[in-house]
């Protein structure tokens, strides 16, 4: 089913939550709604779920109008933030649920009922607990059985609260992957909201950035990583360096590799793994140090300090993958020089109106 | 560990830090005068109560309970409870969902009003009563007219019971209710289920201990209530005499067996309400 949102727009009390929302979700999406806390993210899936009225705008499902249609008639599935399983029922019975309360004329009987509910637990892998209760469960089951209670009742969109935010670190990776590999297999429209920018990028095949009741940028994990449309997306989405070229020494910066005439509230945003380090003899005259550095895995970060320098950008990140870190023989206190591979540019003068992400390659 | 006796093995007791642990004579003294006072305040009274009601012998008090008039009374009794408590419950509930499941102007009101049959003396509550259908009251000469009977008749009992035990319902599901959140209610909503199922499957089993422990206290309540009902019923024996003001009625008799007959009757519900209420609570903590 596909979803279009047209103006949505919710206010609590004096608080705007949601302002002028305009989406297009085509069918068969993996969606990630994605925004700081308090950006309407939650908001904007429970009214598409019929859960929450907009104050004014449209929800479409498939091209109809259901803006105004009860929850229960929508055909969704809701997988709520702390799963809200009925604790007085069994594993069975809570995935069960949705098909026992179907009107007499349309209820499988108990045996259909059962043959399903047994595959939608084999399908989350948790057969063999159908006979526990919630609370008897870890938090990873509690979420799978959430999904599978959700999905018993054939939604036609799959809504996801913060699916993993009450996780555990290492179950919430194995998570992600599974619920995108379950989307894969399914099929089904699914929208997810989190705030976890790397989360999104794993998970979705779309990325919607909110901020403040408003959407910053919409597009696939690449265009939104590599294309930022404006400086909060491109703060949100990674890690990234940010140089106010006005106040900053423009002229340190020209020699890293950033050329720019009128600088005149311009900021430059350049990622860590965008600047190239290298190390310099000890009585060179460079004004970088390398102060520390810290082992991620397949990369290391340094971090580097500009004495002379009185912007804002008085430590930068660097990152470079660790095998190239070991053989350039990098140690804290080296002198080093930064070349700048490359930047995007913002113009905060006229936010609405960005510079836009001009690369550049050195 | 498994050779020690423990001493206190069924209260809950958390080992004490050292530096917070109190003398001993400070220990045994609270201690001696927590169970002086309910000794001389509570099981004295009630030991009482039961001795004098057997005082004669167990004949003399299967007498003094079958009379017509205590009869009367405890019908009268179970009658009220009868029909206060179930309303009470539909009420309490109404309100509890009110209060915690919509937002609407004037809510905080609502919660304060339901505390005040707590904070009003009964006496008052029952003068109400008087005043809005007495006689002399707002709607006394309409209901005249019509040949009702509210005040010293069995509608004005019920309404004045109605009144004084109408917050214990919603007193208890309220605080639940609020700490529950309504996550797993919109859960059934968007599996498809109604209104109804929703409150039968979801929300009741959820509320059912807290809900038992509400309707046990306001049954209590309601057959054990004196002041309004006093001040509406009359007085007439054998009519408007409930089992508490039957007691009251037959200690001025000075039939002491009788009043202590029917009070005996009313102490073995609190003990019952007790004994429940300690298996509800334990039921609750469990769940």
């Amino acid at each position: 089913m596909s979803i279009v949102l047209e103006n949505i727009s919710k206010n609590f009390g004096a608080f705007s939550a949601l302002d002028r929302i305009n989406l297009e979700i085509p069918e068969g999406e993996l969606v990630a709604l994605l925004g700081p806390s308090g950006c309407g993210k939650t908001t904007l899936l429970r009214i598409i779920a019929g859960l929450e009225r907009p104050d004014a705008g449209k929800v479409l499902l498939s091209g109809e109008d259901k803006t105004d249609l009860d929850v229960r008639k929508r055909g969704i599935g809701f997988v709520f933030q702390h799963y809200a399983l009925f604790r007085h029922m069994t594993v069975f019975d809570n995935v069960a649920f949705g098909l026992r309360v179907k009107p007499k004329s349309s209820r499988p009987n108990e045996s259909v009922i059962a043959d399903k509910v047994h595959a939608l637990l084999n399908l989350v892998h948790l057969d063999w607990l159908h006979d526990r209760f919630p609370d008897q469960l870890s938090g990873g089951q509690r979420q799978r059985i959430a999904l599978a209670r959700a999905l018993a009742v054939e939604p036609n969109v799959l809504l996801l609260d913060e699916p993993f935010g009450a996780l555990d670190a290492s179950v919430r990776k194995e998570l992600r992957l599974w619920l995108r590999h379950l989307h894969n297999e399914l099929n089904v429209t699914t929208i997810f909201v989190t705030h976890d920018q790397e989360e999104a990028m794993e998970v979705a095949s779309q990325i919607v950035v909110l901020n403040r009741g408003k959407i910053e940028q919409k597009g696939s994990p690449t265009q939104i990583y590599d294309e930022p449309k404006n400086d909060f997306v491109s703060q949100f989405i990674g890690h990234t360096n940010v140089f106010h070229l006005e106040q900053d020494d423009s002229a340190w910066l020209k020699n890293s590799g950033i050329v720019l005439d009128d600088t005149d509230g311009i900021t430059a945003h350049v990622r860590p793994h965008h600047i190239g380090v290298e190390k310099l003899d000890g009585n060179a005259a460079s004004p970088i140090t390398l102060t520390d550095w810290q082992h991620l895995g397949a990369t290391i970060r340094l971090e580097l300090s500009n004495e002379g320098f009185n912007g804002t950008a008085k430590v930068i990140y660097a990152e470079m993958p660790s095998d190239q870190f070991k053989q350039s023989r990098l140690k804290r206190g080296d002198k080093v020089s930064v070349f700048i591979r490359q930047a995007h540019w913002f113009n905060l003068e006229k936010p609405h109106a960005p510079e836009a992400a001009t690369n550049f390659y050195l | 560990m498994i050779a020690i006796p423990q001493e206190i093995s069924t209260a809950k007791t958390s080992v004490t830090a050292s530096a917070l642990r109190d003398p001993d004579w400070l220990k045994y003294g609270l201690i001696a005068v927590a169970l002086s006072f309910i000794f001389l305040f509570l099981c004295l009274p009630l030991g009482l109560v039961i001795f004098q009601a057997f005082s004669k012998g167990l004949v003399a008090f299967w007498e003094a309970l079958s009379q017509p008039d205590t009869l009367a009374a405890i019908k009268l009794t179970l009658l009220t409870a009868l029909i206060t408590v179930p309303l009470n419950t539909v009420f309490g509930i109404a309100a509890a969902w009110a209060i915690t499941r919509f937002e609407f102007k004037g809510k905080s009101f609502l919660t304060t009003l339901i505390d005040l049959p707590f904070s009003v003396s009964p006496v008052i509550s029952g003068v109400i009563f008087v005043l809005l259908f007495g006689l002399q009251g707002v709607f006394g000469s309409w209901l005249s007219g019509h040949d009702i009977k509210i005040i010293f008749a069995v509608p004005g009992i019920i309404l004045a019971t109605l009144f004084v035990t109408f917050p214990f319902v919603a007193r208890q599901l309220i605080p639940l209710m609020q700490e529950m959140g309504h996550e797993e209610e919109e859960a059934a909503l968007s599996l498809g289920a109604s209104g109804w199922q929703m409150f039968f499957q979801i929300t009741l089993p959820n509320i059912k201990w807290a809900l038992l422990y509400g309707v046990l206290l306001c049954n209590a309540r309601a057959m054990g209530e004196f002041g309004a009902v006093s001040v509406v019923s009359g007085h007439i024996r054998g009519l408007t005499n409930t089992l508490p003001l039957q007691v009251e009625v037959s200690y001025n008799d000075y039939d002491v067996v009788g009043a202590f007959a029917s009070a005996s009757i009313l102490a073995s519900l609190a003990i019952v309400t007790l004994v429940l209420k300690t298996l509800l609570e334990w039921k609750q903590g469990i769940r």
